[in-house]
């Protein structure tokens, strides 16, 4: 068997494809982050709540409706979209004149609220969801054996990433988000609906959480924790990215989880903390983010 | 101090001295620990305006250090209790250095996802008995003379320790150094211009903070002969800021109040189970949305008297 650095490399490309797989999430999560953050100054704490609700809402369709993996990829974020924008308009639009904090402290109770019933309804325990036959299967391509499945997640969270990069900073409709995150009142005062864009935009960040959620659901078990301490290494990844750049969080969040993938091949024990222990070395030499500025 | 306070204070210390003759004492010792945790917590986002995350990782490791002292080392209990809190002293220090670098919610995201570090390292790490804890921590005898297995002992040395830490909190806040600390909370800006290290400041702050926690989870750790990693978890950390923001966040005894609210709310849900972080859930929307002064705020505000 072919060997690197003493690793075979069987093992090496298999972690490194969980590793842009975990990144697939993290860039999702963190652009969703990011572009919240840009417009509402919230750091949304539900963020993971609502990734979970997205493998949900997909494992309900397909138990109860019958409702297969691509109706639920289409279905899905615009669900769980709405229920974000509810929950913008009946309660983070009550909180933009205060402390940005309150926003994270609503949020957070938020998260405990959701995971708290569908841990009731559901339990701990995962719930199995099956792939689309599709893409079922996977090809050998010479030096490993790459899972389909795994491929389609990895090409689309690209294309949906790099969709919003588009949209936010090549179009008209993204060029008022941007203008309306350096000065609101006065992209309002230009007659643009800045409230209604606000409302839009966290449920456009809500249903990119739950896109990621219906691609994770036939990966990961489904279960109500599954965005609990998701949540946190998404959170370290922005820390590092900063939340300035669009493209530095997409790449921050794929850099990072193939980080995490090698690390698991050379020294598992830091596997869970490596992305903590690059946060507090970025910390160190660049308190702003790799991509960010401070402010 | 102002009467308005004096009377609190008196209240308060009356309180948790009598309230032994009815009430189950481990109870009332473990919501004086939560309290003096809450009250440090609320030293940092209440006096300094930073939002901690990552609180649990303070008291989590006080309690494994305490806890590990006087199981494995055999230290007496007032040893046991210093080397847990000079523990989470050190990774105050640590942590601080870190965390200061950034405001705001980068603050809060950068102590959540430190804390978070932590926990997997008491997870992995042999000394911490992963999720079975360190059990069975002997209280000893402090001083040499005081047996903490009498559950009266036990009381008042707890007692005693929540009672110093409330009062040096009172005397942190108060002095200079906190007035000063309030204008960086006020206007960071200005507090640079006239001249204050800020960095020096907060760091002091955070410093402080996390002792203080750490004095919490080492007491904590003897109340209950037992560390585990829940006093870690991130869930921990929601708990303080909850109890805190109950309270009333920058009010002297709101964290006391919170504290006591939150964990009785806990000891009659706890047959409940997962409705335990509903309802927590559901206490952090309705403080955001239309009480955030908390009770002891409101209470305060009502009778136009700080508290």
């Amino acid at each position: 068997m072919t060997e690197i650095f003493g690793v075979p490399t069987q093992a090496l490309f298999g972690q490194l494809l969980i590793g842009l797989i975990n990144g697939s999430f993290y860039a999702l999560l963190s652009l969703g982050l990011a572009v919240i953050f840009g417009l509402l100054n919230i750091i949304n704490f539900t963020h993971g709540a609502q990734y979970m609700m997205g493998a949900f809402v997909a494992y309900l369709l397909a138990s109860k409706a019958g409702l297969g993996y691509w109706w639920s990829l289409a279905v899905v974020p615009i669900v769980v979209g709405f229920t974000g924008v509810v929950i913008e308009r009946l309660m983070l639009s009550k909180l933009y004149k205060l402390d940005h904090l309150y926003g994270l402290l609503l949020t957070f109770g938020l998260a405990l609220i959701i995971q708290g019933l569908f841990r009731n309804e559901y339990g701990t325990s995962g719930l199995p969801y099956s792939m689309p036959a599709e893409l079922a299967g996977g090809r050998n391509l010479g030096f490993m054996f790459l899972p389909n499945y795994r491929a389609w997640v990895i090409v689309a969270s690209l294309v949906v990433c790099i969709a919003t990069w588009f949209i936010i900073e090549r179009t008209k409709l993204g060029s008022y988000l941007r203008a309306a995150t350096e000065n609101p009142a006065m992209v309002q005062a230009f007659g643009i609906n800045v409230p209604r864009m606000i409302t839009l935009t966290y449920g456009f960040g809500v249903a990119l959480a739950a896109f990621a959620g219906v691609m994770a659901a036939p990966i990961y078990q489904v279960s109500p924790q599954m965005g609990a301490d998701l949540i946190i290494v998404v959170f370290a990844v922005v820390v590092i990215g900063g939340m300035g750049s669009i493209l530095g969080s997409i790449l921050t969040g794929f850099g990072l989880g193939v980080i995490e993938g090698l690390t698991k091949v050379f020294y598992p024990e830091a596997s869970n903390t490596v992305i903590f222990v690059i946060m507090a070395i970025v910390l160190m030499f660049k308190p702003a983010g790799l991509f960010g500025t401070q402010k | 101090m102002p009467r308005s306070q004096k009377i609190a204070l008196g209240v308060m210390a009356a309180f948790f001295v009598l309230a032994p003759l009815a009430v189950y004492p481990v109870f009332l010792m473990k919501a004086m620990c939560f309290a003096l945790f809450a009250c440090a917590f609320n030293l940092l986002i209440g006096f300094g305006g930073l939002l901690s995350f990552g609180h649990a990782m303070f008291l989590g490791t006080a309690s494994y250090g305490a806890a590990h002292a006087a199981k494995v080392w055999g230290f007496p209990p007032e040893f046991a209790i210093l080397f847990g809190t000079a523990a989470a002293a050190l990774l105050g220090l640590a942590t601080g250095l870190l965390a200061i670098r950034r405001q705001g919610i980068y603050f809060a995201m950068i102590t959540l996802a430190l804390a978070q570090m932590i926990y997997f390292f008491y997870l992995q790490a042999a000394f911490t008995h992963g999720e079975d804890g360190i059990q069975a921590v002997p209280r000893g005898v402090l001083f040499g003379f005081i047996d903490l297995a009498n559950v009266w002992a036990m009381y008042f040395t707890v007692f005693a320790i929540f009672m110093a830490g409330f009062l040096l909190i009172y005397r942190v806040i108060h002095s200079p150094f906190g007035q000063v600390l309030k204008a960086i909370r006020e206007n960071e800006q200005r507090a640079i211009s006239l001249g204050y290290d800020i960095n020096r400041y907060k760091l002091l702050a955070y410093l402080l903070s996390a002792t203080l926690a750490g004095l919490a989870g080492a007491t904590k750790a003897l109340v209950f002969q037992l560390a585990s990693l829940t006093d870690a978890h991130w869930s921990m950390s929601g708990e303080v800021v909850l109890m805190t923001l109950l309270g009333g966040l920058g009010t002297v005894f709101g964290p006391v109040a919170g504290a006591f609210i939150i964990i009785s709310l806990e000891n009659y849900l706890a047959q409940l189970g997962a409705w335990v972080t509903i309802v927590q859930g559901v206490i952090f929307v309705i403080c955001v949305l239309t009480f955030r002064r908390g009770v002891v705020g409101e209470i305060g505000n009502w009778l136009k008297k700080p508290l």
